[in-house]
């Protein structure tokens, strides 16, 4: 792996100051900062190639529609997913279950039918069910959570039924940084013939993510969470159903042939990707891969955990600390609230000490209900962070309660 | 003092103080005095709910002027909830309804009456606005 100094070098927005002070980027959850091969790649596509993808037969045309087309390639092969057709570009990861839910509801759900979640979920791995559910009749069925903040496998497999229509669940919990036994939840739900969505935003940046092995029937993530630009995302699904469920959106390039009386759709993965796509911030995003893999997603892991460890450790001596999600297998994050302070308070003051985190619910109130809280903070670390960083953090935390004493 | 002279004198009291720290312990100290609202209105009815933080606003009308008490989970809300109260209470509802706050700019507080900071300030101003229109409206 390269020297931590060669790697934060890569991300220029890291050596900025805020409020005078050196940035201490913790909110990784949230977003990504974005390496210097990102910017350039999105920069080339406009100075040098920009032309709208699989419309004109001109130069620019095919050299923006190829870059494209390869951007999903180099999708496919990061995620390792069986055919580029299975590969669709989005908005990001709300857009594809906004997606999925959608399609998927018109295409196999009908009333009484339930679908299966975590209490981990983020809303966007929630409302869009419910308003499909509203929509067909459906029902929702959540999996609960122990105190630990890890998913109640035995609680899930009692869910399972004949009613059972799909299982969504995430990778990692954004709120508590909980690693979901993935493997027990796809094989259960498959052994009952269940398809099985996993929502990838707060996973696939965290280490190797083999959808053949996983074999989930959905996988969604954002590309702004894994060095790439905001805007771009993606929706995998196996072929079987992508091929059965109708377009969410009409619109240019999904067709085959359009009359006032009936429209065909294009071949997958076209048939989903209605409009003029962000295929610059595709670019950007196959360039954000590339990176991740120089840098190599086993060393990334490896590092994260270190970093994991340390802040437990450093955050755990400090008096009136309580750090919520305690599972054995977590993504580099950390949720705690400071007791008697509000995490609005903290977050403002760390905020002026230069220091970036997030605060409130994040957007995962049935988890923060879970635990009566009404909200945490939350440092959300990744590979470029270091322990020097974490030590300002928990010098903050010490400068927040002697000002809220 | 008007409405005007109130904010003048906050901004001269924030100019004092370069470094933000100081800035916010003054928010602080403003927040540990603001008068304590009666528990009875810290309900539902009084609350202006933000994803950050909550506001509790109780409005009174004599007929004349219109007093304001209110109270926020968080500390540093609650010193800017103490200077808006500052500037608005006691005011006849049309000097409330044609304040122009421009102190929490001057002093550097924009970002926490942003519309996507949902802090509850936002609507807590919208709110003191509402309750001088409602209780004018009552007097037509």
């Amino acid at each position: 792996m390269k020297e931590i100094n060669e790697i934060r070098a890569d991300f220029p927005i890291l050596s900025r100051k805020v409020y005078g002070k050196p940035l201490v980027y913790f909110d990784n959850g949230a977003t990504t900062q974005k390496p210097n091969c990102v910017l350039d790649a999105v920069d080339e596509v406009y100075k040098s190639y920009n032309g709208n993808i699989h419309r004109g037969v001109h130069f620019l045309s095919d050299m923006s529609s190829e870059a494209y087309e390869n951007a999903r390639e180099k999708v496919r092969a990061f995620i390792n997913a069986d055919k580029r057709e299975e590969v669709v570009f989005t908005s990001g990861t709300t857009g594809s279950i906004n997606g999925i839910a959608f399609s998927f509801g018109e295409r196999y759900i009908k009333a009484g039918d339930e679908i299966i979640l975590s209490r981990l979920e983020h809303h966007a791995n929630i409302v869009p069910w419910q308003m499909m559910c509203e929509r067909r009749g459906a029902v929702l069925r959540i999996i609960p959570i122990n105190d630990n903040g890890e998913v109640m496998l035995d609680e899930y497999y009692k869910l399972l039924s004949s009613r059972t229509r799909l299982v969504s669940v995430t990778q990692a919990s954004n709120a508590l940084g909980t690693i979901l036994p993935l493997k027990e939840i796809i094989t259960a739900a498959h052994s009952i013939n269940i398809p099985v969505l996993i929502d990838g935003a707060q996973g696939i940046q965290h280490g190797i993510v083999d959808l053949k092995e996983m074999d989930c029937d959905f996988y969604v993530f954002s590309g702004h969470k894994i060095y790439g630009p905001a805007g771009i995302g993606v929706l995998y699904g196996k072929e079987k159903w992508l091929s059965e469920m109708p377009p969410f959106q009409g619109g240019g390039d999904m067709v085959d042939k359009v009359t006032f009386e009936k429209t065909t759709y294009n071949e997958l993965p076209f048939k989903f990707e209605a409009g003029t796509m962000n295929y610059p911030a595709a670019i950007g995003l196959a360039s954000a891969l590339d990176y991740v893999s120089v840098i190599g997603r086993e060393d990334i892991a490896i590092r994260e955990k270190e970093l994991l460890i340390y802040a437990t450790g450093r955050l755990s001596t400090i008096k009136g600390l309580e750090i919520y999600g305690n599972s054995e297998k977590k993504i580099s994050t950390i949720s705690f609230h400071i007791k008697d302070i509000h995490q609005y308070d903290t977050g403002m003051i760390l905020d002026k000490m230069g220091i970036a985190v997030r605060t409130g619910t994040h957007c995962a109130q049935p988890v923060m209900d879970r635990f009566g809280i009404d909200g945490t903070v939350r440092a959300s670390l990744c590979f470029y962070n270091t322990k020097e960083e974490i030590d300002t953090l928990a010098d903050g935390i010490e400068k927040v309660k002697s000002m809220f004493a | 003092m008007t409405i005007k002279e109130v904010q003048d004198n906050i901004i001269e009291e924030f100019s004092l103080f370069d470094d933000w720290m100081d800035k916010y312990n003054l928010l602080i100290d403003l927040g540990k005095d603001l008068p304590v609202i009666d528990p009875k209105y810290k309900v539902k009815d009084f609350l202006i709910e933000g994803c950050q933080s909550k506001v509790w606003l109780h409005p009174v009308y004599d007929g004349k002027l219109i007093s304001f008490t209110a109270d926020s989970d968080a500390i540093i809300t609650r010193g800017i909830v103490a200077l808006l109260i500052k500037v608005m209470t006691n005011r006849t509802p049309d000097e409330i309804i044609a304040t122009d706050l421009y102190f929490i700019d001057k002093i550097g507080l924009r970002q926490n009456l942003s519309p996507t900071r949902s802090n509850g300030l936002l609507s807590m101003v919208r709110q003191m606005k509402l309750y001088a229109m409602a209780f004018n409206a009552k007097n037509k």
